[in-house]
């Protein structure tokens, strides 16, 4: 296997989880740079097809930060992120992209280490997995699919 | 003064948007009175030498339903709107790939071997795989080639308007033909349709509690519908919240859930990742587990909520991405 650097997107919420990462940042925690993070106001606002065009363009994993359950800034838009995480999961197979490549964690603005742990974590299994599969390598199955008949 | 032309064809679809055509019963004469119609392979004797042997942008309007599947039907289109000064996508197939599109969750040769050497009625001990030069008769028989996806039609050609549905709904195609023949042209590439979502025109609107509440998914089958009440405060999937107006609200007259026929409204992107956000949002729970028994009760979510619009989505399919200045050899 070639090095593989993954690309991955974080939809962090404004009041918890992006307050965490940067409490990181402050107690010079380090974590992955593969890491790219987008804040929103809310885990809630974060429209599935946010998630999709991430991975059309490029994007390895996904992983989506909000307040823990109860927590909420605006009383239960985590819990809408949740309902909306457990549906597009199932769904995403279909489109050949692995469950492991989208993650929902909850994480308080005092747990920086958690982002730390979260990202590195991710990071190790994206890794593993490889890039989402690339064009390359379904030419090369299609050949020997070809030779099978 | 002469007549403007006009013409139909069909690729990749069941027949059912030429039908809709049809179904302008009466009005259908007064279409014929005040238009030509050049081309129209499967209602009428046309050969595709009538088609060639038009001027550039003779026809006013060409109504291309289903997508593009082969090269054939890409040919054809190809030409068609070389003849045409209007295309129009008629139908949701071509508009957004249509119930065809779903293939677009296998490749080309996956669904190959399974039609013709898989599935458990095929009787084949030749092994015969069409359109790949087999001899016959001493001579070599060809096929079209069978693309790897399906494509909308404004995939493969430039189209000016849309007009979606399944098929697409009488009225708007007679207010379709009309508004191409006045002076007043739509926006190009508009989509010939109100754009609010069904419920709006729904008729069970009044019955739609302020809020949804989703305990648990029925299946038409499985639950006494009842006629007056909001199908998705029912349980059903109505897809109505998600899909663009303008076909009269037909299943739901029919007391059947929308399936999602007209494609989005035109500030959303991916009808199905909008129809997810939306419905999984109204799910009354907030237990991981209990939402996960309900929203288990949904069979083929993709299948479902991408009904017919897989290939205009955001990841268009079964996900393929180049990695650029990657050579192969990377990959051991």
């Amino acid at each position: 296997m070639y090095d593989f650097e993954p690309k991955i997107v974080a939809f962090f919420c404004n009041w918890c989880t992006y307050t965490a990462a940067d409490l990181a940042g402050l107690s010079r925690l380090q974590y992955s740079p593969c890491v790219r993070v987008i804040r929103l106001m809310c885990s809630g606002r974060i429209d599935p097809q946010f998630i999709l065009e991430a991975f059309s363009k490029g994007a390895d994993g996904v992983l989506i930060g909000g307040c823990h359950p109860g927590d909420c800034h605006y009383q239960e838009g985590n819990y809408k992120a949740l309902r909306r995480y457990i549906l597009l999961k199932k769904i995403l197979k279909d489109f050949g992209i692995e469950e492991e490549r989208l993650r929902l964690e909850w994480i308080s603005a005092s747990e920086g280490d958690k982002v730390q742990k979260v990202v590195n974590e991710m990071v190790e299994i994206i890794k593993k997995l490889g890039p989402v599969k690339p064009e390359k390598i379904i030419q090369l199955e299609e050949q020997t699919d070809k030779m099978e008949i | 003064m002469k007549k403007p032309k006009v013409a139909f064809y069909w690729c990749a679809s069941c027949g059912g948007c030429e039908e809709a055509v049809v179904d302008l019963g009466e009005e259908i004469l007064n279409v014929v009175d005040l238009v030509d119609i050049v081309f129209w392979p499967v209602a009428l004797d046309f050969k595709i030498d009538d088609l060639v042997n038009l001027e550039e942008g003779e026809i006013t309007t060409a109504f291309i339903n289903g997508a593009i599947r082969t090269s054939e039907q890409h040919e054809i289109v190809k030409l068609l709107r070389r003849k045409s000064k209007f295309v129009i996508a008629y139908g949701s197939c071509s508009c957004f790939g249509g119930i065809p599109g779903l293939a677009n969750l296998f490749s080309a040769n996956e669904i190959v071997r399974r039609v013709y050497l898989e599935t458990p009625s095929t009787i084949n001990p030749e092994n015969v795989i069409p359109g790949r030069g087999d001899k016959f008769d001493g001579s070599v028989v060809s096929l079209p080639k069978f693309y790897d996806k399906v494509k909308p039609l404004d995939q493969a050609i430039e189209v000016d308007y849309y007009l979606p549905g399944c098929p697409p709904p009488v009225k708007l195609t007679l207010e379709a033909i009309k508004t191409l023949l006045s002076d007043t042209l739509p926006e190009r590439g508009s989509v010939l349709a109100p754009d609010v979502a069904l419920c709006n025109e729904c008729p069970r609107k009044e019955t739609k509690p302020d809020k949804i509440e989703l305990r648990a998914i029925n299946r038409p089958h499985q639950v006494y519908i009842d006629a007056e009440k909001c199908l998705l405060a029912q349980g059903l999937l109505c897809l109505g919240i998600g899909t663009r107006a303008g076909c009269g609200a037909a299943c739901i007259n029919g007391n059947m859930p929308c399936t999602g026929c007209m494609g989005p409204p035109g500030n959303v992107k991916d009808q199905g990742a909008k129809l997810i956000s939306a419905l999984a949002s109204i799910v009354s729970s907030n237990d991981e587990e209990e939402i996960k028994r309900i929203l288990e009760q949904i069979p083929d979510p993709t299948g479902t909520f991408y009904k017919y619009f897989l290939p205009y989505s955001i990841l268009q399919g079964k996900i393929k991405r180049e990695i650029e200045n990657e050579s192969l050899e990377n990959y051991d």
